[in-house]
């Protein structure tokens, strides 16, 4: 394979090298955060994290574990930087979409650390490619503080029900609310819109509810629609989900993704509560 | 109200509304002992649609106590509700839907698998009755045919044509795309499709007639039809009648009311009119009835169900009851009719003058101008 012979001098100056043989599966995890132009990278020896901001009021985060990668080596404890996501998702992708089964892209992420551009080498059926992407003073991502002992409710679905309910979702309506009850409607989404409104009821014993876990007080939130509508892409490549909110009314989403070798990364939306709701 | 339809009705009611909604932009809903009665019609009311699906179809079917009432939506509104078509009958086991008249909300609840439960609760207008009138059992003409024949037809057809032609003989069909008199006749395609009275289930030809209606608004049943698999019958009678296109099963009738070109002064159809078709002599808005029409429109009540101006006056049933307007404004602001196309009449309450048959009906018709050239009629 071409990559394999870069010379190791150039392999010594980098920080980080992170190989996948498909470039699919950081491709694909990339685009369900792909919010806005910037992400964040914070690569640790656990593996890749990825960050996307909205607003300060939404962060979507991507996980990749090392254990994905074909090779993952790191020199320092983390590596951090900013890249603009478009552009990284146009070179992960910049042989097309083959649909070919067996044909897909190698990739090869290099970083020499601070002030350096990100390189990616990639290659499909021979042809290698080489992109050198600008990077940024990482900025530091919000912590939502978001922590299990804050969790008032918890309710982890299959992604199958959830995708059509999404998809269906009025988009006239500016908030979208999720009720979460230890009585009927147990977990509730719903939606104001022009023609008036529309609820989802999952009861807590449907098959598709893998876990309902409510405490004694229902708990309703609304959230505005547009900054949770993008999750959708990151339910599209989930097989579950895990829907909490905390004392807050702050909104945690979950996703296990499996990618196309059916490795397990997680991508988590992190959202808070439409400020006009709260009138106590 | 509460009207409960299971199993594979879902995706049947899915289907109307989504056929409704290429007609008109409002739905128009009303219970009655018969069944539930969803009907639209186009901006122009050149084009008319019910489907009434009869107690039958629903598992469960309760029409409100007080019998008139009638509601109307934005048809985009109920569309959504019934999303993701393809997958309705895979998802969906119950389809209800329910009146709560305090809120002025129609409530539509499906019950889906998994356990899940989509609730759309939508507002909706009271309204005044939307009804066409027609009569199929006094058309001349009558063809029935399998849907595939008709959609394979219509399928040479342009999708962007507008207009198109049939024509009957006592033993052929032709279908040919319409084509306006001062068009470039040098650059325009011209396309002719004739069918053989075998080809058709059923063939009863009065006389010889050409109709020319839209296409546009055909396309709709014909999806319907299709997917349901039944068969499409055509009811029509001289230019000017409206066509009728049918869809009937033991627990549901479509009905598609489309108008048609009318012909100029002569009651006789096929005669080939050259002269254009100048504005509408002046009595047939200045008269009488069109003020008493008016009139009838501002009412509520409709008292007596009107008469069918095409033959002699027939007893009408008791679905042919005279539609009131309610949007009156559009009517009124009309101004004379100089286009061919007749609007669909939704008949006065009082009875017709003693008028040529063609012009009975134009009398009558809320007419709006077409998006055609509006100097010349030409029936081919």
């Amino acid at each position: 394979m071409p990559l394999s012979t870069q010379s190791q001098a150039d392999a010594d100056q980098y920080i980080l090298i992170a190989s996948l043989d498909n470039a699919r599966n950081l491709s694909n995890i990339l685009k369900a955060i792909s919010l806005r132009d910037h992400a964040i990278f914070n690569a640790t020896q656990n593996g890749l994290k990825v960050t996307v901001e909205d607003s300060k009021c939404l962060q979507a985060n991507a996980f990749i574990q090392a254990e994905i990668f074909q090779e993952y080596i790191i020199k320092e404890d983390a590596v951090g930087f900013q890249v603009n996501l478009t552009v990284l998702l146009d070179c992960l992708t910049i042989f097309g979409g083959s649909t070919v089964p067996g044909v897909c892209t190698a990739l090869r992420m290099c970083y020499n650390g601070y002030g350096y551009p990100l390189t990616l080498f990639l290659e499909e059926g021979g042809v290698v490619t080489v992109c050198k992407i600008n990077t940024q003073e990482p900025e530091e991502p919000i912590d939502f503080d978001f922590c299990s002992t804050n969790v008032t409710n918890k309710v982890i679905l299959q992604s199958e029900s959830l995708k059509e309910a999404f998809s269906e979702l009025d988009m006239t309506s500016e908030v979208l609310q999720i009720t979460m009850s230890p009585s009927h409607p147990y977990f509730r989404l719903s939606t104001f819109g022009n023609s008036g409104n529309a609820h989802y009821d999952y009861p807590k014993d449907s098959d598709m509810m893998e876990l309902f876990h409510c405490t004694s007080e229902a708990s309703t939130c609304k959230y505005k629609m547009s900054l949770l509508k993008p999750s959708t892409k990151a339910l599209a490549l989930s097989c579950k989900v895990s829907v909490r909110t905390d004392s807050r009314g702050f909104l945690s989403l979950q996703y296990l993704v499996r990618n196309d070798d059916g490795q397990i990364c997680f991508v988590e939306y992190y959202c808070c509560p439409d400020e006009e709701v709260e009138e106590e | 109200m509460d009207c409960v339809a299971t199993g594979g009705n879902v995706k049947v009611l899915a289907k109307a509304i989504h056929s409704l909604s290429r007609i008109g932009e409002e739905l128009y809903l009303e219970p009655l002992e018969d069944g539930l009665a969803l009907r639209s019609v186009n901006s122009s009311r050149s084009a008319f649609a019910c489907f009434l699906l009869s107690p039958l179809f629903f598992q469960r079917y309760q029409a409100p106590s007080d019998q008139s009432f009638r509601c109307k939506m934005p048809i985009k509104s109920v569309q959504a509700v019934f999303k993701s078509l393809a997958s309705l009958d895979r998802s969906v086991e119950k389809c209800r839907i329910q009146l709560n008249s305090e809120k002025n909300r129609l409530t539509i609840t499906l019950h889906c698998k998994h356990g899940l439960l989509k609730t759309h609760n939508l507002s909706y207008q009271e309204c005044e009755g939307l009804q066409a009138v027609f009569d199929k059992e006094s058309c001349a003409n009558v063809l029935q045919a399998q849907p595939r024949l008709m959609v394979d037809t219509v399928l040479h057809f342009p999708p962007s044509l507008e207009e198109v032609n049939l024509s009957v003989s006592s033993d052929r069909v032709w279908l040919r795309n319409h084509v306006e008199d001062d068009a470039d006749s040098s650059r325009a395609m011209m396309t002719e499709l004739c069918l053989s009275s075998e080809e058709f289930d059923h063939f009863a030809v009065g006389s010889q007639t050409s109709v020319t209606f839209c296409l546009k608004e055909l396309r709709g049943l014909l999806v319907f039809a299709e997917s349901s698999g039944l068969p499409v019958s055509l009811y029509f009678d001289e230019p000017g009648s409206p066509v009728i296109l049918s869809v009937t099963d033991s627990v549901l009738e479509a009905n598609f009311v489309l108008a048609t070109l009318s012909e100029d002064s002569h009651p006789k159809n096929h005669v080939n009119t050259k002269h254009p078709d100048t504005e509408q002599p002046p009595d047939d808005f200045m008269s009488d009835d069109m003020d008493s029409f008016l009139i009838a429109m501002e009412t509520s009540e409709l008292p007596v169900p009107s008469h069918v101006p095409t033959s002699p006056p027939r007893p009408t049933s008791n679905r042919k009851h005279s539609f009131s307007e309610e949007e009156e404004e559009e009517a009124l602001a009309e101004g004379p009719p100089n286009k061919k196309f007749c609007s669909l009449f939704f008949g006065s309450v009082l009875p017709t003058p003693s008028q040529l048959p063609n012009q009975t009906m134009q009398s009558q018709e809320v007419l709006a101008s077409d998006s055609e050239d509006e100097n010349q009629t030409e029936t081919s």
